[in-house]
């Protein structure tokens, strides 16, 4: 089981600071931890860092000391490029990356057992650009799983899906983290979301980390006053779980 | 959800997939065939028409045929049916990897300006008499066509190591050196005599004549160089037309690989043209069809755009014989007119996604 911790990271793209002071406790395996905060605020930057894809300052500490970024999976959102291949085709590719061109029976056992677990193999030999906003997002999660990494960093990834789907793709990552022991670090909007399935929380906000720590202590009525700019409040639901109840922006 | 169900590979999607992978190589396998029959076709037709068995017996047993079909065969059709392999497979090639690493459909050496920067560093030497290598003054307009072609395909490589600069505006740049070059072309052609005029146009539309062996070698070395290198990184390769973002996400390095890739595209689209001429249907549609064959794995993609650009160009250049008997029509003017009703009825028979 892997873990990690950030110390001073940020990013720059060029001259310019996007991400500063990202300091974190131990980032358990096993758990998913949510990164929150409004639009433009850095979560992207942060996971784009966190994996190595750009560059800043601070460091990102590996429990293992022998694992390198490779075992760093970063998901990126869905920007809509529509290659000509099949769903199994785009995964085959994720998975096979680096890797020679021959495709063995593991790979492909490998890819229709993710199908599978997210429900998706009737999608397998449908083209990429036929699917809606919702299935290519399942299809970009599978890429990730195939690749079986140890920390996973997921960049909105129920943005284009329906409220079923949703819930089935967050309680089947919040099992593999736990059964797998994977690190999940998922970018989300929607606070219950965070509040049901994640352990901790991440606040980002005009490129810094504004708080951090077990998601219950983190998002609070303050937190979504000065950080959301919304009046709510926090209140338990008939099952005795924490809710976020909208009233009223904040102009 | 579940995590894990047992299921043998030919039972679920990997028996499906193997049965895919096996079709497209023998589709692969068949457009090989048709180029081998179009090549030996090619060499048949000519101002003495050969039978097909006669031209295989020069190719295979060259010691039982007469010394005149065998000088025929081989030091006068095969380098000019062979320079239309190697020449279409090029450019082909060339188009299939500008059109990935650009992620845009009209990307071709055609449109990014190499064909029309080609064809001005020609004009300069047939109607100025300049020669830019002024060493090799006996090959001065396929050395300047080259000079300039590698100089429009340098501006188009740096320009896109540049930051900040997006694939949309390489290929904004790309049309920019288009009519700029086909602009100076059109002040040369103007200043020209009117035999110096003839040359230029001729030399336009492309033509295969000229073809010798050394050409051939020339064109087929670059091939055996750059097809090798990017068979090495068709994951990679392949992985890039799903985006920059999901490309770098699985561990390539997309700025390293687009400027590799533009620097082997820029030999391969720049060394025909400055051999043949302006030939502009074959690495726009090439890789065109190919992808409606086979789609975009280039393990598949690769293979067949290179066959397909050299197949199109071969039946072109049969095409170009059996027009007019006895003459043989400029091959670049032929190439779309063969191409375009085919590639019409792809695009139209194919209802799936091709771009």
């Amino acid at each position: 089981m892997v873990s990690l911790a950030l110390k001073g990271l940020g990013a720059k793209y060029g001259k310019h600071v996007v991400l500063s002071g990202v300091d974190t406790d131990v980032l358990a395996g096993g758990v998913i931890t949510a990164v929150i905060g409004p639009n433009a605020a850095g979560k992207s930057t942060l996971f784009k860092r966190i994996a190595g894809l750009t560059s800043g300052p601070g460091t990102v500490y590996l429990s293992d000391t022998d694992k390198g970024p490779e075992t760093i999976c970063y998901m990126p959102q869905d920007t809509g490029a529509n290659a000509v291949l099949t769903v199994y085709e785009s995964i085959l590719l994720a998975a096979k990356q680096g890797s020679s061109w021959k495709v063995h029976d593991r790979d492909l056992t490998d890819i229709d057992r993710v199908l599978r677990a997210l429900r998706i193999d009737d999608l397998a030999f449908r083209g990429l650009g036929e699917l809606s906003g919702g299935q290519r997002q399942l299809v970009s999660i599978a890429q990730a799983l195939v690749r079986k990494p140890e920390v996973l960093l997921m960049d909105e990834p129920t943005s284009a899906l329906d409220l079923f789907r949703q819930i089935e793709v967050l309680g089947f990552m919040k099992t593999l983290a736990s059964r797998s022991g994977m690190a999940v670090l998922i970018a989300l909007h929607d606070l219950n979301h965070a509040l049901r399935y994640c352990d901790n929380t991440i606040v980002i906000a005009g490129g810094k980390m504004a708080a951090s720590g077990p998601t219950a202590d983190v998002i609070t009525q303050g937190m979504l006053r000065d950080i959301y700019r919304v009046e709510a409040r926090i209140e338990a639901c008939s099952h005795g779980k924490p809710l976020v109840i909208v009233d009223n922006s904040i102009i | 959800m579940t995590l894990v169900l047992a299921q043998s590979v030919e039972e679920a999607g990997g028996g499906r997939y193997r049965a895919l992978a096996f079709r497209r190589m023998v589709l692969i396998l068949c457009l090989v065939a048709a180029l081998f029959l179009s090549v030996a076709v090619d060499m048949a037709l000519g101002p003495a028409n050969y039978a097909l068995s006669d031209v295989l017996k020069a190719l295979f047993q060259p010691a039982s045929v007469d010394d005149q079909l065998r000088v025929v065969i081989w030091d006068i059709r095969m380098p000019i049916a062979l320079m239309a392999v190697t020449v279409g497979a090029s450019l082909s090639v060339a188009g299939a990897q500008m059109q990935t690493i650009l992620a845009n459909p009209l990307a071709s050496p055609f449109t990014l300006g190499i064909s029309a920067a080609a064809s001005f560093g020609a004009a300069l030497g047939l109607v100025g008499g300049v020669a830019i290598f002024p060493v090799a003054v006996h090959y001065m307009v396929p050395i300047n066509a080259f000079l300039m072609a590698m100089v429009a395909a340098l501006f188009i490589h740096f320009a896109s190591t540049m930051r900040g600069v997006t694939v949309e505006t390489i290929v904004l740049l790309g049309i920019a050196l288009v009519f700029t070059f086909n602009a100076l072309l059109s002040l040369l052609e103007y200043l020209a005599s009117e035999q110096a005029l003839a040359a230029v146009v001729f030399w336009t539309m492309g033509s295969l004549t000229k073809a010798t062996w050394v050409k051939v070698w020339v064109t087929a070395a670059i091939l055996v160089f750059a097809v090798p290198l990017f068979a090495r990184r068709a994951w990679a390769l392949t992985a890039l037309r799903l985006g920059d973002d999901k490309a770098a996400s699985f561990g390539i390095n997309v700025r390293g690989l687009r400027l590799e890739t533009m620097m082997l595209v820029s030999l391969l689209a720049a060394i025909p043209v400055s051999f043949v001429g302006t030939i502009g249907f074959i690495g726009l549609v090439g890789p065109h069809i190919a992808r409606m064959l086979v789609g975009e794995d280039q393990r598949f993609f690769l293979p067949a755009s290179l066959v397909c650009g050299a197949l199109l160009l071969s039946v072109t250049s049969v095409v170009s014989k059996t027009i007019i008997p006895g003459a043989i029509l400029p091959i670049g003017v032929i190439t779309a007119l063969v191409g375009v009703p085919f590639f019409f009825v792809l695009i139209f028979s194919n209802r799936r996604r091709s771009w």
